[in-house]
């Protein structure tokens, strides 16, 4: 081999732009991320008004809040949330507890079930729990167990709103306790059961302490997420006139439009404040969790449950059967038949409710669309985004970075409602314009790029803390650039992840009812939404038919991500900690 | 390929002492060069800086006599025409073999023609022409080496940096790569710097030898050079067998060197220095026979086939010795020294309390010796 040596040219050497890029970029990205947020807390101060007459003064912000509607709304939101904490605790902590430390079998399929009520949207959880109750239950009348005619629907009242929100973010304890429980070593727990504890001991003295901060803090996320629930209070608090933040919010705003904006910003601030205290709270917890535990953690605990363990999994397998089967089917059944009212029979049964909401009613249509639309753009969007920013923070960490890395968490911790009036008052002029950004989906998709950024963030981050520098540094000595690099080795490496970020994403988006609430307008309905007006309504037939096709494309989604979990770095999969 | 050189070339990592504390070494165009220290030693540093991986604080790195860093300029490493072996390998897991060899020629534009060529001839001369498909998942470590060998020669890179490339190998496979590695720059004839901490690979495959310790080259020398003729203490006891005992000059030259007293005698040793302050006693330089002048006592012996390695105890001070035959411990033997290395340590010889950079290790190696 000879004289070419060192005078092949390395191609590109124009290339040099993409240095100075990539810092751009995360500038792009820190303003579209948490802009909304900082014009909310503007607001808030009283610096903003721009196109909103006054803006908030100290008096307004004293009025607003004095309001007698606004501490109601506040109490109940406090009430709600805290007992569903109570009740997704629980339910959580049990299942956390048995899963890690017990021997009971089929752990993966029983977590993965108490996944699903999770990822499904919280208004279609609402559609579907009212079919399990209440007297035109159609799943009742089929089984000759509904109550009377004219009885009233039990879910509509403060119990069924905490019943449901314990459901929904049970999952939120389980996963936090259950990381708890992994970090504690199997000989702490081998040591005291050598020192003569029973296994209850053991559990009382030994597990319990130790996995307390994580069940704070799975407890404190559960508390915020409640609080930021919008589906479940519109769907069962609306029709009972029980007002939650969230839905007052939501109430004022459909009714008298964006001139109540100042007015809803102080009780968008409102919420958010106790959110931000109930993540900091969930923070310290996590952080105070590291008691120092050495020894062999990888070893999972496995504590003999002996011949109670066929009971115990029947009673987890039941239960199961209870919070995730039963509604479903109600749900089911309910977009089985031809008009609300009528009995479930081989007769009665019709497809016509889902051949209606999926290819013929134009409003379905369109929210299928725009729903479909929003959810893929802002995950190309993201996995575009989110790669390089997060390539830079690993690589280049700086202060700028660090602080990005903190903040983006902002707004997807954030209510929804709040990130919604946030983004309101954004984008309703965008600056030196007249041009509105409100009533398009133009606001519903930069929205969506603000609170899902994160998500998209975490698992490409994941892979690339996994990736040996030596991979790019070996391809750098080769002679290839930044771009290069980026995109042959970095890209296809950091690829499984980007995938399961983009479908966490889109996942999220398809789902999501709280943020597009607040900024659809006719033309720009999302599925959320749609469901939402449909049971408003009163086509509860054709919503359940809409709310069964969501849930079905959900379980494939969430199937489709397990079935690649080998693939993926830890901590990728939020349903699996 | 071109002479790769380093000038005062410091680098320092946040507070304390710096890895690297002005440096300078020239690696003549297509010389094998290996450096070798203990880990910590800054060899890896040096490595990364001439890699372009890392900037340096001070100095300044040229290769062919084109600066690749100084304090006003720095070259990007995918602008060096460097190629480098990772101890990791660094194989890219989504590519084939062939795939991997390939990559640098695409990156350079190569038409595709003279890309599978050159590949191919990359493949050929670390014999992976059957594996080319292969992914690297499906490879065992000394095929991964040699994939990471063939990638790095493909470019026909102006220098070569291989860091520490078999340490993830075991014994066996180790030997025969040192038979590759050295046939590779027969062949090749690249200009080669090799990292490792053994350095029984460092002795056998290098052209010269760099012994690096606390971010200094302390020798840079042919490997028999550095075994016969260390330049301090820390080479004496760093670099092959034998003892490190101090000497007292006595001002008589001899025409090898001159007369010093060690362990009580007056001995003949080969030095340059006028006043050496002590002196390596190689296995080779011990003479066994109760007619020796000194009187030892075996603390212990093991067979390394044809013969015995005995470890003495001579007034003090442990020396290894070879005898043909076995012997026990707490047995006496005579011995006499002969021509051993005389040299002048330059560190000042004070107690590990005063602190001071090397003297630590000068005063380890003085005594207790590599077993």
């Amino acid at each position: 081999m000879s004289a070419r040596a060192g005078q092949a040219p390395i191609q590109g050497g124009g290339n040099r732009s993409i240095d100075r890029l990539l810092p751009l970029l995360m500038g792009l990205v820190a303003v579209l991320t948490l802009w909304p947020v900082v014009r909310l807390l503007l607001e808030g101060l009283g610096w903003g008004g721009a196109g909103l007459g006054a803006g908030v003064t100290t008096e307004h912000l004293t009025a607003v809040l004095g309001r007698e509607s606004t501490q109601r709304a506040l109490v109940h939101s406090l009430v709600t949330a805290g007992g569903g904490t109570v009740i997704s605790v629980l339910i959580g902590a049990s299942f956390a507890f048995l899963v890690a430390l017990s021997d009971v079998r089929a752990k993966a399929a029983l977590v993965f079930c108490l996944m699903v009520p999770m990822m499904i949207p919280p208004q279609i959880t609402a559609l579907a729990w009212m079919q399990v109750t209440g007297p035109s239950s159609v799943l009742l009348r089929l089984l000759g167990l509904a109550p009377p005619m004219g009885s009233p629907q039990p879910l509509h009242s403060p119990g069924g709103i905490i019943l449901l929100l314990g459901i929904q973010h049970a999952a939120l304890v389980f996963l936090t306790l259950r990381a708890g429980l992994r970090m504690i070593p199997a000989d702490l727990v081998e040591a005291a059961r050598m020192a003569g504890a029973r296994p209850a001991q053991v559990w009382g003295r030994i597990v319990l302490p130790l996995s307390a901060p994580a069940l704070i803090a799975g407890a404190a996320m559960a508390f915020v997420t409640a609080l930021g629930n919008f589906g479940i209070p519109a769907m069962l608090g609306i029709p009972a006139r029980y007002s939650t933040l969230p839905t007052l919010i939501y109430q004022r705003l459909a009714s008298l439009g964006p001139s109540v904006l100042p007015e809803v910003a102080v009780l968008a601030l409102l919420i958010g404040a106790v959110a931000i205290l109930g993540v900091l709270v969930s923070r310290l917890a996590g952080r105070r969790g590291g008691h120092g535990l050495v020894g062999l953690s990888g070893r999972p605990l496995a504590l003999s449950l002996g011949r109670a363990r066929i009971w115990v999994e029947g009673a987890l397998w039941v239960f199961i059967g209870a919070i995730l089967v039963l509604p479903l089917a109600a749900l089911l059944a309910t977009s089985l038949i031809p008009a609300y009212g009528v009995p479930l029979t081989f007769e009665t049964l019709t497809f016509r409710a889902w051949t209606e909401a999926l290819f013929v009613q134009p409003v379905t249509r369109r929210a299928i669309a725009n729903s479909l639309l929003l959810a893929t753009t802002a995950a190309l969007i993201l996995m575009a985004l989110a790669l390089p920013v997060a390539w830079l923070m690993q690589r280049c960490p700086s202060r700028f970075s660090r602080a990005l890395d903190a903040l983006v968490e902002l707004p997807y911790a954030l209510p929804g409602v709040v990130l919604a009036i946030a983004c309101i008052l954004a984008f309703l002029r965008l600056p030196f314009t007249q041009i509105t950004l409100y009533g398009t989906l133009w606001i519903i998709l930069l929205a969506y790029l603000a609170r899902f950024f994160v998500v998209m963030l975490r698992p490409i981050q994941a892979s690339l803390a996994q990736l040996d520098p030596a991979m790019e540094e070996a391809a750098a000595s080769v002679g290839a650039r930044l771009g290069r690099r980026l995109g042959t080795i970095v890209l296809p490496l950091a690829a499984p992840s980007a995938a399961a970020g983009a479908i966490l994403v889109f996942l999220t988006a398809v789902n999501e009812l709280t943020v597009s609430a607040l900024l659809w307008s006719s033309g720009t309905e999302t599925l959320g939404v749609v469901i939402f007006n449909l049971e408003d309504s009163g086509e509860t037939v054709m919503a359940s038919a809409l709310a069964m096709a969501i849930v079905g494309l959900i379980v494939a989604l969430m199937a489709a991500v397990q079935a690649g979990a080998r693939h993926l770095p830890k901590g990728t999969i939020p349903w699996q900690s | 390929m071109a002479e790769l050189s380093v000038t005062d070339l410091t680098k320092r990592f946040d507070a304390g002492p710096a890895a690297l504390d002005a440096v300078s070494a020239t690696v003549q165009a297509g010389e094998f060069v290996a450096l070798l220290g203990p880990s910590g030693c800054g060899k890896t540093t040096l490595l990364r800086l001439i890699a372009g991986f890392e900037r340096p604080s001070a100095g300044r790195i040229t290769l062919g006599g084109d600066v690749m860093a100084d304090a006003t300029r720095f070259v990007a490493p995918e602008d060096r025409g460097i190629g480098i072996v990772f101890q990791s390998y660094a194989l890219w897991p989504h590519m084939s073999v062939a795939g991997n060899v390939a990559y640098p020629l695409e990156v350079r534009g190569v038409p595709r023609a003279a890309r599978a060529a050159r590949v191919a001839e990359a493949l050929a001369l670390t014999g992976l022409t059957e594996l080319a498909g292969r992914m690297p998942a499906q490879l065992s470590g000394g095929q991964r080496q040699r994939v990471a060998l063939a990638r790095c020669l493909v470019f026909e890179p102006r220098a070569m940096l291989l860091d520490e490339p078999l340490a993830n190998l075991d014994l066996s496979l180790r030997a025969a790569m040192q038979d590759v590695f050295a046939q590779f720059h027969r062949r090749t004839g690249a200009t080669m710097l090799y990292v490792t901490h053994d350095q029984a690979e460092a002795l056998a495959l290098a052209d010269r030898v760099a012994v690096m310790e606390r971010g200094r080259i302390r020798q840079f020398a042919a490997p028999e050079l550095l075994y016969r003729e260390p330049a301090d203490c820390f080479v004496a006891g760093f670099v092959g067998e034998g003892a490190v005992v101090s000497a007292r000059p006595t001002g008589a030259a001899t025409p090898e060197g001159c007369i010093v007293e060690v362990l009580g005698q007056r001995i003949a040793a080969r030095a340059r220095s006028r006043s050496p302050s002590h002196v390596s006693i190689r296995p080779e330089d011990i003479r066994l026979g109760d007619d020796g002048p000194l009187r030892g006592q075996v603390t212990g012996a093991t067979y390394l086939g044809g013969r015995f390695r005995l470890t003495l105890d001579v007034a003090g001070e442990t020396l290894v010795a070879f005898a043909a035959q076995r012997a026990h411990p707490g047995e006496a033997v005579g011995l006499s020294i002969e021509a051993p290395w005389a040299f002048e340590d330059p560190q000042p010889v004070l107690g590990p309390d005063f602190g001071g950079p090397d003297i630590g290790g000068a005063h380890r190696t003085g005594r207790a010796l590599r077993a």
